[in-house]
């Protein structure tokens, strides 16, 4: 306990005084980040990363929305790709629909996640570990059955078809392929910041606190449920946000995005990554893209290889990437000063 | 929604049990799968998440064994022996590094496999659908119960499941054997340190939960389609089964596998296209009323 509390002391000490200093550092990173993203199609005629980019957009906003539940909070959700499905959806019904400009979609996309993750969550942060797993599981696949059997509001297992309209707004052109990559890179770099804001703020810290010990949070004074309702909701929309950016990337919605391998994927890419760096999803959504592309590319049957390498992770390694790394070169610094 | 269809069928004897034979097979095979799942997680503490896996390797070998052989006796022996073997191998080499590793570890040694079985299924048998047929012992003239049509292979089905159901309960309740691997669920350092080998009693368990999952498969092979990946729904539903019984609970298994397949059979009248929802929404009704499930104990 004693190494427990010199430990939080530690590293609580530095988000009061450094935190402003942090944030400075943080956003400087970001923008770098975004110049360099957004400045890849100068330098390239390749659709093809384009679009590998793009996906990682997608996919990593998914995988590090996640990240706050499993890897901050402790909250293994196995239903966390609803609120990705949702948003494709959401986005999609919307702009078919209603023919609204895009910015008005996209904000009603998140106001409709926000209200259905605060109804799901409010029931599910109730429950411990595999309970929680489990019934985030059910209410994305009741979601999944209500889309497939609404077939004349969703088009079924057809998904929604018919591509999504794009109208231009405030001189961006989505239906443009480089407008459309930078904004979803855009979206991605915003994404990943404000994740990292919410990471690194007080709330952020009570979120580890939870995820340690949660009786002792609760003895704090901390509304432990109110605290987990609302990273629920937050990483809802996040996640939502990913939702989005595929669903204008393929220009429809498929049920298969609100399919429970979704949810796998997104607990896959984490492990592989890392759930205890900030960035380790984001590695791990590279990877796992880099590694479907290729094998697929020279076997059909791609599950006996990624089986091999998840086994991998693991078994061999026993943490993702990101979190090996990180340990190896604290590892090494520490050896350093020792001598 | 055709609640016409539904309204009707409750109405009619001959088709109440038609539906309720229908639910009850699909409720015996998903409680042999589930019990099995319950039963690693009573004792192991491992959500055996390639359980499904195992029924798909049950239905696979009985059909490879009814066309080498032509007996339906020798076919499911295979299909419970061979997936007994494999499910010890697999704990022994696998499953047995991860225990106390964090829960998601497990899942991902376990999620691997999914794919690397369901590829080796491939590999071996090919991805296009596969059927056993129904074994000419049992090609023989339905009963008519009240009007209602009952193959004689669902009585068997069923038959066996009960059996199988009956024996577990009394073996885990009364046996020596049942009762060490009590001990190990509850306290497995003790029944270590009293001389007990409990690395024996977990592949045991594993291979006892492989070997039902297997006979499921088995028992489904001569009526259901096989086909790579047939796994999955059958271990999705499954899920639902142990944690709307209660994790752990063998009664409750029992229990929310026959509530399962009633409201599957029936669902299917009713609203055919949400069928799969409506289990969904049965589970989470359950769990909000009641987190540990049906007969679940309470956390300690």
């Amino acid at each position: 306990m004693t190494e427990l509390e010199a430990g939080r002391a530690q590293t609580l000490a530095p988000v009061r005084s450094g935190a402003a200093l942090q944030r400075y550092r943080d956003v400087l990173i970001a923008v770098v980040a975004f110049a360099v993203l957004a400045s890849l199609p100068l330098f390239t005629g390749s659709k093809a990363l384009l679009d590998f980019v793009i996906r990682c957009s997608a996919y990593g906003l998914f995988a590090t929305s996640l990240n706050l539940l499993v890897g901050y909070t402790g909250l293994t959700s196995f239903g966390h790709g609803m609120f990705f499905g949702l948003g494709a959806y959401g986005f999609g019904l919307i702009m078919q629909k209603l023919a609204v400009p895009i910015p008005v979609a996209f904000i009603a996309t998140l106001a409709i996640t926000a209200v259905v993750a605060a109804i799901i969550g409010a029931i599910c942060v109730r429950l411990k570990e595999i309970y929680f797993a489990f019934v985030t599981l059910a209410f994305q696949m009741l979601i999944h059955s209500t889309i497939l059997s609404w077939a004349s509001f969703t088009g079924g297992d057809q998904g929604l078809r018919g591509g999504i309209p794009r109208p231009a707004f405030l001189g961006i052109n989505l239906a443009n392929h480089v407008h459309l990559y930078i904004a979803s890179c855009a979206l991605l770099i915003l994404g990943l910041l404000a994740m990292r804001q919410i990471a690194q703020s007080p709330f952020g810290y009570t979120l580890r606190m939870i995820r340690d010990n949660a009786a002792r949070a609760s003895f704090l004074g901390i509304d432990v449920w109110r605290a987990k309702l609302t990273v629920f909701v937050l990483a809802a929309l996040f996640a939502s946000m990913g939702g989005m950016v595929m669903a204008l990337f393929v220009s429809g919605a498929y049920p298969e995005f609100a399919y429970w391998t979704i949810s796998g994927e997104g607990i896959f890419i984490n492990m592989l990554g890392g759930v205890s760096t900030f960035l380790g999803p984001m590695v791990g959504t590279v990877l796992l893209l880099l590694l479907n592309d290729t094998v697929t590319r020279f076997t059909e049957y791609h599950g006996i290889v990624l089986g091999v390498v998840i086994l991998f992770f693991a078994l061999g390694l026993r943490k993702g990437l990101l979190d090996f790394v990180s340990e190896w070169i604290s590892q090494r610094r520490d050896a350093g000063e020792g001598r | 929604m055709d609640l016409d269809a539904l309204a009707g069928c409750l109405s009619s004897s001959a088709c109440l049990v038609t539906q309720t034979t229908s639910g009850f097979i699909i409720g015996m095979l998903l409680f042999l799968v589930a019990v099995g799942l319950t039963l690693i997680f009573g004792v192991l503490k491992v959500v055996n998440f390639s359980h499904g896996a195992f029924y798909m390797f049950g239905a696979y070998f009985a059909m490879t064994a009814y066309q080498l052989t032509g007996s339906f006796a020798l076919a499911m022996l295979a299909g419970a022996a061979g997936t007994a073997i494999l499910g010890l191998v697999f704990e022994r080499v696998f499953m047995s590094r991860v225990y106390g590793a964090d829960v998601l570890m497990q899942l991902l040694v376990c999620y691997a496999f999914v794919l690397i079985f369901d590829d080796v299924v491939r590999i071996i048998w090919g991805p296009e659908f596969k059927s056993m047929g129904m074994p000419s012992a049992f090609q023989v003239m339905p009963l008519f119960i009240a009007g209602g049509v009952v193959p004689p292979y669902y009585l068997l089905l069923i038959g066996v499941a009960l059996v199988a159901a009956i024996v577990l309960g009394i073996g885990l309740s009364r046996s020596r054997i049942g009762k060490v691997i009590r001990a190990a669920a509850h306290n497995p350092g003790m029944v270590s340190a009293l001389g007990i080998n409990t690395g024996l009693i977990y592949g045991g368990v594993f291979a006892l939960g492989g070997m039902l999952a297997g006979l499921a498969g088995a028992l489904a092979a001569p009526v259901r389609s096989l086909t790579p990946g047939m796994g999955f729904s059958v271990l999705i539903e499954s899920f639902i089964v142990t944690v709307i019984g209660g994790m752990g609970s063998i009664l409750g298994a029992l229990i929310g596998a026959l509530l399962l397949g009633l409201i599957r059979s029936f669902g299917s009248l009713g609203f055919p296209l949400f069928t799969e929802g409506l289990m969904y929404l049965f589970m989470v009704i359950v769990l909000v009323s009641k987190p540990t499930g049906l007969f679940g104990k309470e956390a300690a």
